[in-house]
This record gives structure tokens, C-alpha cells and sequence, in this order.
């Protein structure tokens, strides 16, 4: 197998994260493409480990999970809270500034 | 040291010693006590005259120890050998190719006035102890007198007209300083500015003729003798050495002697010294009368040869001082006929006695003159502070002869032989000193030629005992009047002491005993100088003999040709001269100095004739003189005490009389001329221009100075501090403004923007770093 | 598949439809895990990230009273800056990729990684994140009570 074939399926991934965090109205499909991201990197992670023969990769990618999972929790917890504020969690109507 | 180098064996080395090398010690300790008393005078116990008296004591000794090594000096060279004179030198101050230097320079005339000076100095320092005592400015005055007596030592020790010119300009200023004394009332201010000015007029004739003659002899002096021609050896030197042009050294020996016209007081300078009386009595004893008077006639004696060779002095029957002196003889002694206050009699006898010196000097008598100056400045310092001490303890500060003296010879008996031995002194009668010294200036005059002046300075004598005689019975004989009687009225004297009052009632047992004599710090002082009155005529007394001759050899530069073979080393020595006479030249017999350029080696004074004396000629003048006081004394009698009829009144009565009288009494109105019409004329249009130029120009540039500033400073206003300035404020503020406005889109609180800014902004820096890595 | 699915996560129009997409690129990450030999992480992935992290998506969906079924309301403005974005991404990614590393094969090795290994690894050199790992989740836990409190 090609090392390649890992980074570009990571790398695809990545980018479509990307567009989904830019795209997306909905502060959950947000956190959701932020999922995405991270797992792109751990696709990445894990290739790099095999390629080079360590488990320092392994070892970081669990870590990664580890702080996802965190992550979502904190920030679903967030979103619950502007959903109790605003009646909404759409990131367009958080802006409470002028112009 | 400056030993010669002994190359001629003819020739004894010339002794030095300690004082005569040291002598430039003796004008700085005055000026160092001048500084003292001016910064802590006040404080000291006796207000500083202690320091004054002290510092003059010390200059008296040094000045007594120069003398008398000199005189070692002098006895220890052999006959005919030039004693060279103890000369130190430092370099002053060097710029643009002239050498200014500081130094002293002495030798027999130095050593006689630096004695004369130094010596009359601390007695009257002395005597102002007592006179001035309470004054209100009694510091002060001590400064300026200590200060008057450094310049004058500072002067007479000086090796170069530079210096002496410094000493010169001390000396007036300390003149006007004193006799300004007490200048609150303005008879005494106005003195003191006519003494300075008419000083100053003369003193233009000294800065011409020192100018002159250094650019004359410069050239000469540095080739010959490697000294600068500011140097008095030096210019002694070139005169003589038949170098210098005829006319240029003419011109400067005029220009010279204008200096000593205006400093001595003769004609037609003469009239500030009579006013000049305004001063206290100290300062006309000291300044007036021994010291600062005879700087004139120093000038001419030290710088003589320039005279001698200039005016032509041996060789022709008159020259312009001769004829100076002869004048001021005569018109200063027939004012002195019409004089009432005491003082001026004296100031009036001083000019004339100083036209005597002029007469003996312009006539090739330098040893008499220079003698004359040394007994003059007893005998006269002695009859001033005699006068002040009639008008301290006699007559109430009142100088005035007629109305508050008379009879004084019975209360004041100290005062009154002394004023009678001086007075002898100063007519000339055997054995006082004068005559001596005033004799052999009119033996010698008459004996080099000028016989026509020989007559005048006879006629002068007669009217000098005169005048003295009638002075002498207006104040101590007759009646006392005013205040001699022991009326206390001092209304009005024109003497300043009016307003001390403060010094009044320090001393006013006055009143209550009436006249008497001075306390011991005035009457000793005038004992001593009356027995130098008497004695000093001996330390030259010609008719004795030769060897009576003391001041003759000591004092007199011996005309003979010196060869210098080396030249003065480096700041501070000696200058290193061999003498060396032509060995066939020795003591009478004439050298070819004055006369002739010398071969080789150079001279220094020029030989002069001394007349020999004839007791038949002192007869003559001893004639002459007695005649004066008895016919002045009968006189006298008639005219003051017996109001004999006949003669009292003479000159109302006979109006040719009385306006010979009155002539007189207006000192031949050269007061008016010099004031109103010199004076005026010069002044008055001067100061017209002076004010309009004031005026029109100088306050004119300033008014368009400050509109044109107005005007710039308005425009500025307008155009860049309002245009430019401002506007880049503004400009500066709106520009921030719009970037801040054009930024705020970023600023949107959208969290999608935030983060679609945030990942377009990752790719491109993605894509920059793939490429640059590419 | 795993790429459809991704898509299919940044495009649908139902939250939840979306949510199960997401579960489908999970599974296929972890099929990926798997064939990279390790075992041990792909485990752990399905059970945390799909047993756990994406049941608190739905929970997060339900609470938030998310619109079942077709929301149009899902898209903002930035979409058409976002497919430039992501495509000059892919490009400057792909570009490194294959410039680095070629026809690099993946090597064959016996030095398989074990789980074994992995712990010696966490509770050895990697000890400290593993503390700080233990606190995040710690802050992570208090904070969403925290916050969820109804007050």
C-alpha cells in the first residue's frame, strides 16, 4: 500500500471539514466538521506510526480521541446554553454587534 | 646671579643682593594689601589702615634695603664704569609678534623716588590714622591710598613703557578716586573729574609717544640688544645711538612730554591741581604735592635720552621744556599771591616748584632735578600735612587763611617750627635742603646756556619766598580770627568736611578748648619730615666738595659706552652686561654719549655738564630770596595787621592794579577757556548728534525690527499654523477614521466569518508555503 | 466511500441525516485504523467516538429542537467561499504529498505494534499528557454540568 493513499484520504477529509466549519449555519454540523478534521489528522497520525515503526502515533491518537470526546461534550454543552438564550443555535444570530 | 662676565679686568663685578633682585616685591605687597582691604577691611579692628600702614612699612623696608645695596652696587665699580642696572624681566603675554612683558628695572633714579614714595607713603598713612579718623568712608580710602602707592612703585620700577604706562593709569585713577573722597558735595566731584580729564588729555601724548617710539626702536633695540622696544633700556639705548631719525624722536619726545604737562601740572595743563586741593589733606600731601606730581618730571628723567636727543637739550638755547617750565614758574607762583586758602598756596608753589624740575631737565641739569624731587617731596609733604594739621586741630577743617588762622604759632608750636623749617627748605636758604637741590638746578641752567632762563628761575625764587612769607603771617602770626579764636561757626568750608559730622562728634573738645596742637599721630610724622627738610640737602651737597656728592655718584647713569656681549637669558634673569669702557675714558673727562654714535657697544644716558659750584652765585640767590621774604614780610605787616592806609586797598583803589588783581584771581581765566569754550564747543554738538542718532537710527531699527516681526509672525499664524498644521491634524484623524471604518467589517461578531477568514487565511498561507518550499 | 460520506456530512439538509453520515465516516476511519495495524486504537475509536460522541450529537440535535427532517436553514453565506477554500487546500496539500513522498510504500514490518506496547508508551515517556488528558476530561465533565444546570 502507498503511503500516499492514507494522506490523501486524510487530506480530502481534512478539506472537507474545512468547508464544512465555513459553510455551516448550525453550531452541532459545525462541531460535527470539526469531527471530521479530527479524524483526518488521526488517519495522518496512524500512517505516519506504521511508515516509521513507533507508537508514538498510536499513543497521540488516542490522546486525540481522548480530547474530541471532550471537546464535544463541552461544546454541546455550550450550544445547549445558547440555545436557552436565543431560542436558536443558528452562529449567524450570535452577533450582538453593530455593523 | 648677574655677575658680569669678567672679560675686561679693568672692570669690578657689580654687586647684587637679595632686595634688588627682589625688588619687584616692593609694588605687588600693595596691590596684595589693596585686594586685602577692599575684601576684609571692613571687619578688622582698625578698619583696615593696619594693613595699609603694614604693607607700606614693608615696601619701606625692602626700599630702604634696594637703596642700600645699590649703593653698594654702585661703590664697588670703578671710576667711569657703567653701573648697569639690576633688570628683571618676564614674559607677559606674547601676541602677534609683540612680546608684552613685566618687570623691574632698577637702578639710582628708581631707587631714589621708590625710597621717596615708599617713605612718604607710610607717613601719611600715619597721619591719616589720626586725621581721617571716624570718616565715613575710612576703607576705602586706605585702599585707594595703598593702591596709589603700589601704581607709583609699580611705575617707578618699571622696565617697560608698557608697564610704566600701567602704573601711570593707576596713578590717575587713584587721583580721582581720592580726591573725590568726599564727593557728596560737588565742588569736590567736579575736581576730581577736571583732574582726571585734564590727566587724560595729556596722557594721549604718552600712548603716541610710547607707540612711537616702539615702532621707531623695535627694529634697533631687537637686532642690537635682543630687547623689545617697549623696553626703557632699550629706547635709552637707540636715542643714543644716533639711529633714530631726527624727527621722529622730536615728535616723540613732544608727545612724551605732553604726558608730563598734564601729570605735573605745568602750563597750560596746571589748572587741576589747585582744585585738586578738594581732596583730604593726606591726599594732597601724598599725591599732590611729593609723589604723583613728580611722575611727569620721572617720565622725562627716565626716559632722557630720548629728551636729550630730541629737544636737542645741550646744544641750543630753548626747547619746549624749558620754556614750559620757565612759564609755569612765573604764573603759578603770582597765583599764588591771591590765594586765601592755605592749600592752594601750597598746591600753586608745588606747580611751581615742579616747573623748576622741568626747568633743570629741559636744561641738562638732570642730577639737580632729580635731586630737587627728592627734598621737594620732604619739605612739601611736610608744609601740607602742617596745614592739615592746623585746619584738624586749629581751625575747623577750614583751609581758608584770612578768615580762620592767625596767631597759631603760639598754640601750636610743633606744627609751627616745622612749617618753618620748610618753608626755609622750600625758599632755598643755606643750610635747608633746598637749597642744595633748587640752587643747582638755576647754577646749572645757567651754566649749559640758557642764561635767560637761569633769570627767570631767579625771579622765581624771589617770588616764591614771597608768597610763602605772607602765607606763613596770615596763619601763625598776627590775630587769630574766626576760628583760631575759638569761634565754633564752621559755616563754610570748601573742603567736604561739612558733612562728616559723624567725625565732628567723635572729636569735638573742640569748641570747648579752642585751638592746639595735634596729637602725636600727625606731629610726628611732620617732625620727621622737617628734619629731612633740613638734612637731606646734605646727600648732595656740591658746594662742599666732591666727595659731598653723595647722590651724584649713586644716582646719576654714568655716560659711559657699554659693549653687551650677551643677551638676557629666559624669564626672570638678569640681563647679563658687560661693561666695558673704553679704559682711556675714565670719570670727568667726556665720553662721546650724547654727542656722537659710540663705535661699538652702546649708550645709555647721555653726558651731561655739571656747573661748579661758586659760593659767589649762591651769594646771589641767597640774596635774592631773603629779599623776597623781608619785603613780602613788611608787607605783609602793613597790608593784614596795621591796615596801613597807604597800602592796604592798593588794588581797589587803582584799577589797573585791581584788574591785575582780578586776572589772577580768576587763574587768567584758562578755567573759562578750558570749560566753556573747549569743552563746550567739542561736547555740546557731539552729544546733539549722539542723541539723534539715538533716536533716529538705533530706535528706528528697532521699531522696524518689531513690525516686521509682527508682520511674519501673522502670516506664520495664518498660513501654517492654520493651513498646514491643521490640516494635517485633520487630515491625520480622518484618515484613521476610514481605516477603522473600512476595517470594522472584520470586527462582525459572526462566528462563521470569523472562521471562514481563518481557514481562507490557513490555504493561502498553505499554498505560499508549498510554493516557497517548492 | 468514506469521501461520500464526509460530503454527504457537509452537504445534507438534515441534521440528523447528517449526524448518520457522520457515523458512517467514523466506521470507515476506523476500518482505516485498521488496516494501518492498529488494532487498539480502532477499537477505542468505535467505542468512544461512535458509541459515545456522536449519541451526544443527537442528544445535542433533540435538545436543541433541531428541525427533523428537511432544514434549509443549514447554510450560510461563506458557503461559495468555502469550496475555493477547500479546493486550494486540497491543492497546496496534494502538491506537498506528492512531491514528498512519491511511491513511497508503506513498509512490511515484524515490529508490530501491540497494545502492549501503546500502554508502555502512555504510562511511560507520555505519562504527563496522559494526567493532563485525565484533567481536561475532568474540566470537561464539570464544565458541561456547569453549564447545562438550569438556573
Amino acid at each position: 500500500m502507498f503511503v500516499n493513499q492514507f494522506l490523501f484520504l486524510a487530506a480530502v477529509l481534512f478539506c472537507i471539514g474545512v468547508y464544512g466549519v465555513v459553510a455551516r449555519k448550525n453550531a452541532v454540523l459545525m462541531l460535527m466538521s470539526t469531527e471530521l478534521i479530527l479524524n483526518s489528522v488521526n488517519i495522518n497520525l496512524l500512517a505516519f506510526a506504521m511508515r516509521n515503526g513507533s507508537t508514538d502515533g498510536h499513543t497521540f491518537a488516542l490522546y486525540i480521541i481522548a480530547v474530541a470526546a471532550a471537546e464535544v461534550g463541552v461544546g454541546l454543552g455550550l450550544v445547549l446554553l445558547v440555545y436557552r438564550n436565543k431560542k436558536s443555535i443558528s452562529v449567524d444570530e450570535l452577533s450582538e454587534m453593530r455593523g | 646671579m648677574n655677575i658680569l662676565a669678567a672679560e675686561s679686568e679693568v672692570l669690578a663685578p657689580l654687586a647684587t643682593g637679595w632686595f634688588m633682585d627682589n625688588a619687584w616685591l616692593i609694588p605687588v605687597v600693595p596691590t596684595v594689601a589693596f585686594a586685602l582691604i577692599i575684601l576684609i577691611g571692613k571687619r578688622l579692628p582698625m578698619k583696615g589702615s593696619e594693613l595699609g600702614v603694614f604693607s607700606m612699612v614693608i615696601s619701606l623696608v625692602l626700599s630702604a634695603g634696594t637703596a642700600y645695596q645699590w649703593i653698594q652696587r654702585v661703590n664697588g665699580t670703578s671710576e667711569g664704569q657703567f653701573v648697569s642696572p639690576v633688570v628683571r624681566s618676564w614674559s607677559w603675554w606674547q601676541s602677534g609678534g609683540f612680546d608684552f612683558g613685566i618687570g623691574q628695572h632698577v637702578d639710582g633714579l628708581s631707587v631714589v623716588v621708590l625710597f621717596v614714595v615708599a617713605f612718604i607713603s607710610t607717613l601719611v598713612q600715619v597721619y591719616s590714622l589720626e586725621y581721617l579718623r571716624g570718616d565715613r568712608r575710612y576703607t576705602h580710602f586706605f585702599a585707594a591710598l595703598t593702591l596709589f602707592s603700589g601704581g607709583m612703585l609699580a611705575m617707578v620700577l618699571a622696565d617697560n613703557m608698557i608697564l610704566f604706562l600701567l602704573g601711570w593709569e593707576i596713578m590717575g585713577l587713584c587721583s580721582f578716586i581720592l580726591i573725590g573722597h568726599w564727593w557728596e558735595e560737588d565742588a569736590n566731584s567736579r575736581a576730581a573729574l577736571k583732574a582726571f580729564f585734564t590727566l587724560r588729555t595729556g596722557d594721549m601724548g604718552l600712548l603716541v609717544g610710547i607707540s612711537m617710539l616702539y615702532f621707531a626702536a623695535n627694529d634697533w633695540t631687537q637686532a642690537n640688544l635682543g630687547l623689545s622696544g617697549f623696553s626703557i633700556r632699550g629706547i635709552s639705548a637707540w636715542a643714543l645711538s644716533g639711529e633714530p631719525n631726527s624727527s621722529v624722536i622730536t615728535i616723540a619726545a613732544v608727545a612724551l612730554f605732553i604726558a608730563s604737562i598734564g601729570k605735573s601740572g605745568q602750563f597750560p595743563l596746571h589748572t587741576w591741581l589747585p582744585d585738586a586741593m578738594a581732596g583730604p589733606t593726606p591726599v594732597s600731601s601724598l599725591l599732590h604735592s611729593s609723589t604723583m606730581v613728580v611722575a611727569g618730571v620721572f617720565l622725562v628723567a627716565r626716559l632722557y635720552p630720548v629728551f636729550f636727543v630730541g629737544l636737542d637739550i645741550l646744544g641750543s638755547g630753548g626747547n619746549l621744556i624749558v620754556i614750559i617750565g620757565g612759564i609755569t614758574i612765573v604764573i603759578s607762583a603770582a597765583l599764588a599771591f591771591v590765594q586765601d586758602d592755605i592749600k592752594r598756596v601750597l598746591a600753586y608753589s608745588t606747580v611751581s616748584q615742579l616747573g623748576y624740575m622741568m626747568l633743570g631737565l629741559g636744561a641738562g641739569a638732570w642730577l639737580p632735578a632729580v635731586f630737587h624731587i627728592f627734598t621737594h617731596a620732604f619739605f612739601k609733604a611736610c608744609l601740607f600735612l602742617g596745614a592739615g594739621s592746623i585746619s584738624h586741630s586749629a581751625s575747623h577743617h577750614s583751609f581758608d587763611m584770612k578768615k580762620d588762622m592767625g596767631g597759631l604759632r603760639k598754640v601750636m608750636p610743633i606744627t609751627f617750627a616745622t612749617w618753618i623749617v620748610s618753608t626755609l627748605a622750600l625758599c632755598g636758604v643755606f643750610p635747608f635742603s633746598g637749597f642744595f637741590s633748587k640752587d643747582e638746578i638755576i647754577d646749572n641752567v645757567g651754566h649749559n646756556g640758557y642764561n635767560t632762563f637761569m633769570i627767570i628761575g631767579l625771579v622765581g625764587a624771589f617770588m616764591t619766598a614771597a608768597y610763602m612769607t605772607r602765607a606763613t603771617y596770615l596763619t601763625f602770626f598776627g590775630e587769630p580770627r574766626g576760628a583760631s579764636a575759638g569761634h565754633a561757626a564752621h559755616s563754610h568750608d570748601p573742603h567736604g568736611a561739612s558733612a562728616p559730622h559723624d567725625s565732628h562728634a567723635a572729636h569735638d573738645p573742640h569748641g570747648a578748648t579752642g585751638p592746639h596742637e595735634s596729637g602725636l599721630l600727625i606731629t610726628v610724622p611732620l617732625i620727621i619730615l622737617s628734619v629731612l627738610a633740613l638734612g637731606s640737602g646734605f646727600l648732595n651737597a656740591t658746594p662742599f666738595g666732591e666727595s659731598w656728592e653723595r647722590m651724584k655718584l649713586w644716582v646719576e647713569p654714568r655716560a659711559s659706552v657699554v659693549i653687551a656681549d650677551s643677551y638676557p637669558g629666559g624669564p626672570g634673569e638678569s640681563l647679563k652686561l658687560a661693561s666695558g669702557a673704553v679704559p682711556a675714558e675714565e670719570s670727568h673727562s667726556k665720553s662721546v654719549c650724547g654727542s656722537a654714535t659710540p663705535e661699538k657697544g652702546v649708550c645709555y644716558a647721555p653726558q651731561l655738564n655739571h656747573a661748579p659750584f661758586k659760593w659767589s652765585k649762591a651769594l646771589v640767590s641767597l640774596l635774592i630770596v631773603l629779599a623776597g621774604m623781608a619785603i613780602s614780610w613788611v608787607l605783609s605787616i602793613l597790608v593784614f595787621t596795621e591796615r596801613d592806609p597807604r597800602v592796604a586797598g592798593l588794588t581797589s583803589r587803582i584799577k589797573v592794579l585791581g584788574l591785575g588783581h582780578k586776572f589772577l584771581v580768576d587763574k587768567y581765566y584758562l578755567d573759562h577757556l578750558y570749560e566753556n569754550v573747549v569743552v563746550r564747543s567739542v561736547a555740546y554738538p557731539i552729544s546733539q548728534a549722539a542723541y539723534w542718532f539715538n533716536q533716529n537710527v538705533l530706535d528706528g531699527v528697532l521699531h522696524t525690527v518689531a513690525r516686521f516681526a509682527k508682520r511674519l509672525s501673522a502670516w506664520v499664524y495664518k498660513n501654517i499654523d492654520q493651513r498646514v498644521v491643521d490640516t494635517t491634524v485633520n487630515n491625520s484623524a480622518v484618515l484613521t477614521k476610514s481605516v477603522g471604518t473600512a476595517a470594522q467589517p472584520t470586527q462582525s461578531g459572526r462566528v462563521s466569518q470569523y472562521g471562514a477568514l481563518l481557514f481562507s487565511a490557513a490555504a493561502i498561507a498553505a499554498l505560499v508555503l508549498v510554493i516557497i518550499n517548492t | 466511500m468514506m469521501v461520500v460520506a464526509a460530503l454527504r456530512v457537509v452537504t445534507t439538509n438534515n441534521v440528523v441525516h447528517a449526524a448518520l453520515w457522520l457515523v458512517a465516516v467514523l466506521a470507515g476511519a476506523s476500518g482505516q485504523y485498521i488496516l494501518l495495524a492498529a488494532e487498539f486504537v480502532a477499537i477505542t475509536q468505535v467505542l468512544v467516538y461512535i458509541g459515545a460522541v456522536m449519541v451526544l450529537f443527537l442528544f445535542g440535535t433533540m435538545l436543541t429542537r433541531a428541525r427533523i427532517g428537511f432544514d434549509s436553514d443549514l447554510n450560510n453565506s461563506y458557503k461559495r467561499l468555502g469550496i475555493p477554500v477547500a479546493v486550494v487546500m486540497m491543492g497546496a496539500m496534494g502538491l506537498a504529498l506528492i512531491r514528498s513522498f512519491g511511491d513511497e510504500k508503506l513498509p512490511v514490518s515484524d515490529n508490530i505494534v501491540s497494545t502492549q506496547r501503546v500502554s508502555d508508551q502512555i504510562f511511560g515517556p507520555y505519562l504527563l499528557p496522559f494526567w493532563a488528558l485525565s484533567f481536561v476530561l475532568l474540566a470537561a465533565i464539570i464544565g458541561a454540568i456547569v453549564l447545562a444546570r438550569k438556573d
